[in-house]
């Protein structure tokens, strides 16, 4: 018997399972069918004819075009689908940067699928979910403690819709002053996440961007000339997507302040920051967190999400309402806020996605302050190593604040990389799926070319992400001695080459079957 | 068949081995230093990819060394449309482009000055790509790289990628270029293939895209004019845009005036708009060029100093698309109107318009020379 040789860092054998499984459409049978509803008994109909059918206007005439097809072939299609994915419980989550995919216990998810949660519904009467609502209660008095806030909204599913709350916010505010016209803009940096710009873009503000200085930090002096009697609001991410964090944003908050403004803070990404740096302190009079990246909820690209969105007291009477309250025995929905014409209303129903506030409250309970601030740490380590070790790397460099440290995560460039040997970061994406690993490249536009932008959290062991640094030199080397390899990437994964060229144009794609049909038949 | 015609500048890139910045009028001291000729090598790395339709394809040409010698070596069906002597110059250029006016693609190798006698021949009408084989390569008409002209190419005469883009032809003054100074002045546009993956970003916009920011940026504009105010819309293709979006007439490369959205006046000259600005208020419309991002004294001279001295930096408004700004990498905005004081007056930062309600903060700065 000879013993197993695992020397390799890189792990060459990953092989995913790929099928060229159909659009479920095509799969359809006509007359097939998953379940065949038994028709009622003649009394029942009898009894019930007239109340349970809808009005006639509001039938359809003709039955909807849904794929017509048994159980067990509905089963394979979604199973293969499955198996067709790169998840976070597969790959070394490193790819991912400004995400902050990290393990997610299972035992919370198991919490959360627990009946007496699963089951429940936000119209319960009060007293039947009295546990959910303390776990709202506290769970928002630790963001305060976090954060510095007076008071959080659970109620934005994601973090592009705490910036929309905070805009709203900022909107609400100013009309109540009957300011809500000359108040129009809203400044934000380059290297903010683009949804810094895009949710107060919604709300009709008028975004003023700022860029770098030569040092790498957003310029103040831009800064100082974009700040004016229009001025609503900043919105900023703070360390940006880069990484970079801006140690003068005190400077920024107060300059917004004596000008009559308001600053917003986007925690999204605060896993470097968690028991170090507080927004309060910085100056912000609001900010989120995204409790399915920073809080473990998971980042499920897509999945389940919370944007939970805090302010202080001044702010707090605009909150979309109810808020849950506390009398001294029992809690309550607070209704007052929606009684102030000036509050921004509901900004989805109920009070957010309880699971995933479940699932925040146990990961913080689990670690206490001390655990939240060793993840910090944690995270920023693994940070520092990964940078270190992909910089002594000839084609690897990180623009903005050279030889600085960065925060939690990291933008680099694989320019030279480029130059010298025509292999994009796109193509490196898709090599890397072949080791089964996750890798991300940067939000649209690409600011800085060839972009590459990791974050390793405070998961993965050392040995995890030297396997990480390892799949990437592989990668790199083949680069260097056969590009024609990478560029033609991926072998063993299930993602496909695609023609990006035409991909804004209408012409090109079709978001639906029905549009799909009428384009290509 | 698919008809390409070739054009090569033979003496393309030899100042750049031997240190001198370009060959333009330094051929003979170039071949002096020992240079020799490369264009040909890099042109062949280009045929190379379209090999596979060799005899779907027939290559117009100019005789020799401009094309006819390497478009038979590689087994190309040749047609000689015009015959040069062994010392070519630009007028060759010239005259061999204008014969191959009926290409499906004009493929030419050189540097920027090739382009630019590519220009004169064919202007903007007829879909041209370069090969890079020159010295200076700062026209985005060139591809990146010589396999990445040939690769898009074929996906052109092959009809895989149908569109097109308006490409910028610019170049400096080499003998100023020499001494240390950078003079870059545009000077019209090419048509060139247009594929994403064969830009330097694979993310860069697309020409749709591109020209979506542009119309956002031209709606933006026109919601902050005023009535009754003079607007000079200067030179490029987001100020073009602008005229688009208004339909009014547009001079690429000169200077329009507008009032109450209606063309006053076409292509001013430094007096016109003298004269004009005795008449009413008058503000400023401009979009910096791409590559170095000069706002003034490239390609713009009709904005004088004595123009902009009456202007100021209140009625300057400035457009570009987000993406022209970051090739900037955070560099200043110049303006160089020839006399320091104005340049002065003009530092500081703007507020430049790059998209519907958007605005990014520049710094302008003195081109010092
Ligand atoms: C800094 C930052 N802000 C906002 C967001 C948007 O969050 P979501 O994806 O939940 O809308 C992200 C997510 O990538 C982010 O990284």
């Amino acid at each position: 018997m000879k013993k197993i040789d695992r020397s390799s860092k890189v792990r060459t054998g990953f092989h995913q399972a790929k099928w060229d499984e159909p659009v479920i459409f095509e799969l359809t049978k006509p007359g097939e069918r998953g379940i065949l509803v038994t028709k009622a008994n003649p009394e029942v109909q009898k009894a019930v004819e007239g109340t349970s059918v809808l009005p006639s206007f509001l039938q359809r005439e003709t039955a909807p075009a849904l794929p017509e097809i048994s159980q067990p072939r509905v089963l394979r299609h979604y199973a293969r689908l499955a198996q067709e994915t790169l998840g976070a419980d597969v790959n070394i989550e490193i790819g991912q940067g400004t995400c902050t995919v990290k393990y997610s216990p299972k035992v919370n998810d198991q919490l959360a699928s627990l009946p007496q949660m699963r089951e429940m519904h936000p119209l319960q009467d009060e007293s039947t979910c009295q546990g959910i609502m303390q776990i709202m209660y506290d769970t928002n008095r630790y963001m305060c403690e976090i954060s510095g806030m007076d008071r959080f909204s659970f109620q934005p599913s994601g973090g592009s819709q705490g910036i929309l709350t905070m805009a709203s916010l900022v909107y609400s505010y100013f009309k109540s002053k009957g300011q809500e016209k000359e108040r129009n803009e809203i400044i934000t940096t380059i290297y903010s996440h683009p949804s810094d710009a895009a949710a107060p873009h919604v709300k009709g503000f008028k975004i003023i961007y700022i860029h770098p200085d030569e040092n790498g930090y957003p310029d103040y002096e831009a800064f100082k000339a974009a700040v004016n009697e229009h001025t609503a609001a900043f919105i900023v991410a703070n360390p940006e997507d880069t990484g970079v964090y801006n140690k003068n944003v005190l400077k920024f908050t107060k300059l917004v302040h004596e000008n009559g403004g308001l600053c917003g803070y986007d925690q999204a990404n605060a896993n470097g920051l968690l028991g170090v740096t507080r927004a309060r302190e910085a100056g912000f009079d609001m900010c989120f967190f995204n409790l399915h990246k920073t809080f473990s909820t998971p980042h499920g690209c897509g999945g389940p999400a919370c944007g939970a969105t805090g302010c202080t007291k001044e702010l707090e009477k605009f909150l979309p309402g109810p808020l849950v309250d506390f009398d001294g025995e029992k809690y309550f929905y607070n209704y007052e806020i929606t009684n102030n014409p000036s509050a921004i209303g509901k900004v989805r129903e109920f009070n957010g996605v309880a699971p995933v506030i479940l699932k925040a409250y146990a990961w913080i309970r689990s670690l206490g302050p001390d655990g939240l601030y060793q993840v910090a740490k944690t995270a920023v380590l693994n940070n520092n190593y990964l940078f270190k070790k992909l910089m002594e790397l000839h084609c690897v460099d990180a623009p903005y604040i050279p030889g600085k440290q960065r925060i939690e995560q990291c933008r680099y460039t694989l320019e030279t990389l480029f130059k010298e040997t025509g292999v994009s970061t796109a193509d490196v994406q898709r090599r890397m799926m072949d080791f089964g690993m996750h890798y991300w490249q940067s939000h649209h536009p690409y600011y800085v070319p060839e972009p590459m932008t990791l974050e390793p959290t405070e998961t993965p062991s050392k040995e995890d992400i030297d396997e990480y640094i390892e799949t990437l030199k592989y990668v790199f080397d083949e680069a260097y001695n056969n590009p024609e390899k990478v560029k033609g990437a991926p072998y063993q994964s299930v993602c496909h080459q695609l023609d990006e060229s035409n991909m804004d144009d209408p012409k090109q794609w079709a978001v639906t079957w029905r549009s799909y049909l009428k384009k290509f038949n | 068949m698919k008809t390409l015609g070739l054009l090569i500048n033979p003496i393309a890139g030899m100042g750049g081995s031997v240190g001198l910045k370009g060959t333009d009028g330094m051929y003979q001291e170039a071949v002096r230093r020992g240079a020799v000729r490369k264009a040909n090598a890099r042109t062949a790395l280009a045929l190379k990819a379209l090999l596979p339709i060799r005899d779907d394809l027939l290559v117009l040409c100019p005789s020799g060394e401009m094309g006819e010698d390497l478009a038979r070596e590689m087994g190309f069906q040749v047609k000689v449309v015009y015959s040069c002597g062994p010392d070519t110059t630009a007028e060759d250029t010239i005259a061999a482009a204008r014969a191959m006016a009926d290409a499906d693609l004009l493929l030419f190798a050189g540097g920027d000055g090739t382009a630019r006698d590519v220009f004169t021949a064919v202007g903007d009408q007829k879909v041209a790509l370069g090969v890079p084989a020159g010295v200076k390569i700062h026209s985005p008409v060139y591809a990146i790289r010589p396999e990445a002209a040939g690769e898009l190419a074929l996906s052109y005469l092959k009809g895989a990628c149908g569109q097109t883009r308006e490409a910028e032809v610019v170049d400096i003054d080499e003998a100023a270029y020499r001494e240390g100074r950078v003079n870059t002045s545009l000077y019209g546009y090419l048509q060139v293939p247009y594929e994403r993956r064969f830009l330097q970003s694979s993310k860069a916009p697309s020409p749709l895209s591109e020209r979506s920011q542009q119309v956002n940026i031209a709606w933006e504009m026109i919601d902050q004019m005023k009535p009754d105010l003079y607007y000079l819309v200067g030179p490029g293709s987001t100020t073009k845009t602008l005229m688009d979006v208004l339909e009014l007439p547009d001079t690429l490369i000169g200077v329009d005036l507008i009032c109450n959205k209606k063309l006053v006046q076409s292509d001013l000259c430094e007096q016109d708009i003298l004269k004009r600005m005795d008449e009413r208020e008058t503000h400023l419309i401009i979009t910096p060029t791409g590559g170095q991002g000069f706002l003034l004294g490239r390609g713009n001279q009709q904005l004088s100093a004595a123009v902009m001295r009456r202007i100021g930096r209140e009625r300057l408004h400035v457009l570009a698309t987000q993406e022209k700004l970051f090739h900037l990498h955070g560099a200043p905005l110049l303006v160089d109107t020839g006399d320091p004081e104005v340049d002065r007056m003009l530092t500081g930062y703007v507020r430049v318009i790059i998209g519907y309600m958007e605005e990014q903060i520049c710094p302008i700065g003195a081109e010092r020379q």
